[in-house]
């Protein structure tokens, strides 16, 4: 067993964790500062059922004394990194599959089921397996618009689905420390699209800035060990990477946006904890230049991955811009990537989006299709009505 | 007891949809298993039914729903070649038995399966398919019952350090 630094619980998985808490005998909970609580999968409440787990979730933070961030903060993953709630070297669990994003903070982080965590709410620890790692490492300076989004692309597409189960994936390279804090975060989110366990990049002064400017912390060094051994390197050069997307129906599916130009979509999202952040959507904001609107018949969504982050594209008139195009920019959730609250999709429909997931039935209807891609290329096909390469725009 | 199979990369979504995340009761969440993607299954799984699959089942969402879902529908057992790490682990907690096997590729949808768990093997159209236990630690979950069950009689773990 390994001793839990935090966890995080939301409204989907979380009530059912406090119900096995409650099964295991337990009355209190091991910290209740180091237990995070938010609400961002189905919110506001999008049924009755859904506003009744937050009542639940909501009663439990009170009894126990747990802060709860509630619903108005954002989604989980941006949400603990913003508020300083992850650090290097910390282990950190939280009931969703993307809490491996936390690696970004040179975290081990990563995602467990709810009886794991009514399991670490009692005792504060949990059982793991130690995992070998894949030394990725990235070299090379992106093109135009190509980023974060198209390396983690490509590396699904290569790695495969499940080409790192069990593993954790190190990010390493040139290209990698010179990205910025938005861009690891989605490398790292996206971890688990390859089965990896954690996704880390080992933290460097962007680390130590970003988690010192939250959290009262001296740095320190922690890196790989010089004589470690990686289940395996990978090495990948980003200079002539094209921008990536994923087709249906899953996430290892990956071409060159030029395979699939020219394919209509019904919806575009721009959001997620995958591509939610500021950067992501100055990056959309900056292919839809001085455009008046967005295609016809396209419906774009646009998403901030949490208030901070929505309160920054607001002052920075980018809020101002979507909605002048034409987009419905909706409060700081999960959103369509959940594929019960909202933004659903009905058969025969085809989505472009910036989030993580494209399996079947993800975005609602089953017969639907889910394509991901970058904030750049969604902006681009969100302004023609098709999939676009945003180098063209 | 027959088979239900599936190819590779089945993921948590296709074992429940989202929309249905807001149910916890095993029974009520197995009406809906496979809806979308494979709706016969629920219609018409029976008890002690096995899911034979390929690669990678599970992977995706951490939801626990999946294995309730198939708990519900009386599934106790689910063979693959290989499982995504969230819902192996989730599978050991809830009492849904992970087993590995390389040889699902000659297993057919709706063949008669039998499943010997001490054994470590389970028989398939006169085929006898050796299946890899669940390893150490583990199976002291499987034995218990699942996690809950484990952790009922604990009144504190050991933890290693860190340092």
């Amino acid at each position: 067993m390994a001793p839990v630094d935090a966890a995080m619980i939301h409204d989907i998985t979380g009530p059912l964790a406090v119900r096995v808490f409650r099964e295991m005998g337990g009355e209190r909970v091991y910290d209740p500062e180091r237990i995070i609580m938010l609400f961002d999968h189905q919110v506001p409440a999008d049924s009755i059922p859904a506003a009744e787990n937050h009542v639940f979730m909501r009663q439990f933070a009170e009894e126990q004394g747990i802060y709860n961030y509630d619903l108005i903060e954002g989604v989980c993953h941006q949400v603990v990194m913003e508020k300083g709630r992850a650090a290097p070297g910390e282990i950190i669990v939280g009931t969703d599959s993307h809490t491996c994003t936390y690696g970004a903070a040179g975290a081990f982080a990563t995602g467990i089921g709810s009886t794991d965590m009514g399991f670490v709410l009692k005792f504060g620890a949990l059982y793991f397996r130690v995992p070998e790692s894949i030394l990725v490492e990235v070299e090379g300076a992106f093109g135009k618009r190509v980023g974060a989004k198209d390396l983690i692309l490509s590396l699904a597409g290569d790695i495969g689905a499940d080409g790192a189960t069990y593993m954790a994936l190190e990010f390493t390279g040139d290209a990698m420390h010179d990205m910025n804090m938005a861009g690891r975060m989605t490398c790292a989110n996206m971890a688990i699209e390859m089965g990896a366990k954690a996704g880390i990049v080992a933290p460097d002064a962007a680390t130590w800035d970003y988690v010192t400017a939250r959290r009262d912390i001296e740095p320190f060094t922690l890196e790989g060990d010089a004589d470690a051994v990686y289940a395996g390197r990978r090495h990948y050069d980003v200079t002539d990477l094209a921008p990536q997307v994923a087709v249906p129906h899953n996430v290892d599916n990956v071409v060159d946006v030029t395979k699939v130009a020219g394919t209509k979509v019904d919806q575009v999202f721009i959001g997620s904890c995958t591509n939610g952040r500021y950067e992501d959507l100055a990056e959309a904001a900056e292919v839809l230049g001085n455009a008046d609107r967005f295609a016809d018949g396209v419906r774009v969504i646009v998403i901030p991955a949490s208030r901070t982050e929505y309160l920054k594209a607001l002052r920075g008139g980018l809020i101002e811009r979507f909605v002048e195009a034409g987009a419905l920019v909706e409060a700081p959730c999960c959103g369509p990537c959940m594929g019960g609250a909202f933004g659903l999709l009905a058969p025969g429909e085809v989505s472009l989006s910036t989030s993580n997931r494209n399996f079947r039935g993800r975005q609602g209807s089953a017969q639907a299709s889910v394509y991901l891609s970058s904030p750049a290329t969604a902006a681009a096909s969100a302004l023609y009505g098709e999939i676009t390469d945003p180098r063209e725009v | 007891m027959r088979v239900w199979k599936f190819g590779d990369d089945i993921d948590t979504d296709a074992i429940i949809p989202g929309r249905f995340l807001t149910i916890y009761d095993p029974a009520e969440l197995s009406k809906h298993a496979f809806e979308g993607t494979r709706d016969e299954f629920a219609k018409e799984v029976r008890d002690g039914d096995v899911v034979v699959a390929g690669s990678n089942f599970g992977c995706g969402s951490s939801r626990e729903h999946a294995p309730l879902a198939l708990l519900g529908a009386g599934v106790k057992v689910v063979v693959a070649k290989s499982f995504a790490r969230i819902f192996y682990r989730n599978a050991v907690n809830t009492g849904l038995l992970p087993l590995i096997s390389a040889g699902t590729d000659s297993i057919r949808d709706g063949d008669a399966v039998t499943v010997n768990i001490a054994g470590g093997y389970i028989d398939v159209n006169g085929e006898r398919l050796p299946v890899e236990p669940v390893p150490g630690f583990m199976k002291e979950i499987v034995d218990a019952g699942g996690l809950v069950a484990y952790a009922k009689d604990l009144d504190e773990v050991k933890t290693c350090s860190t340092e």
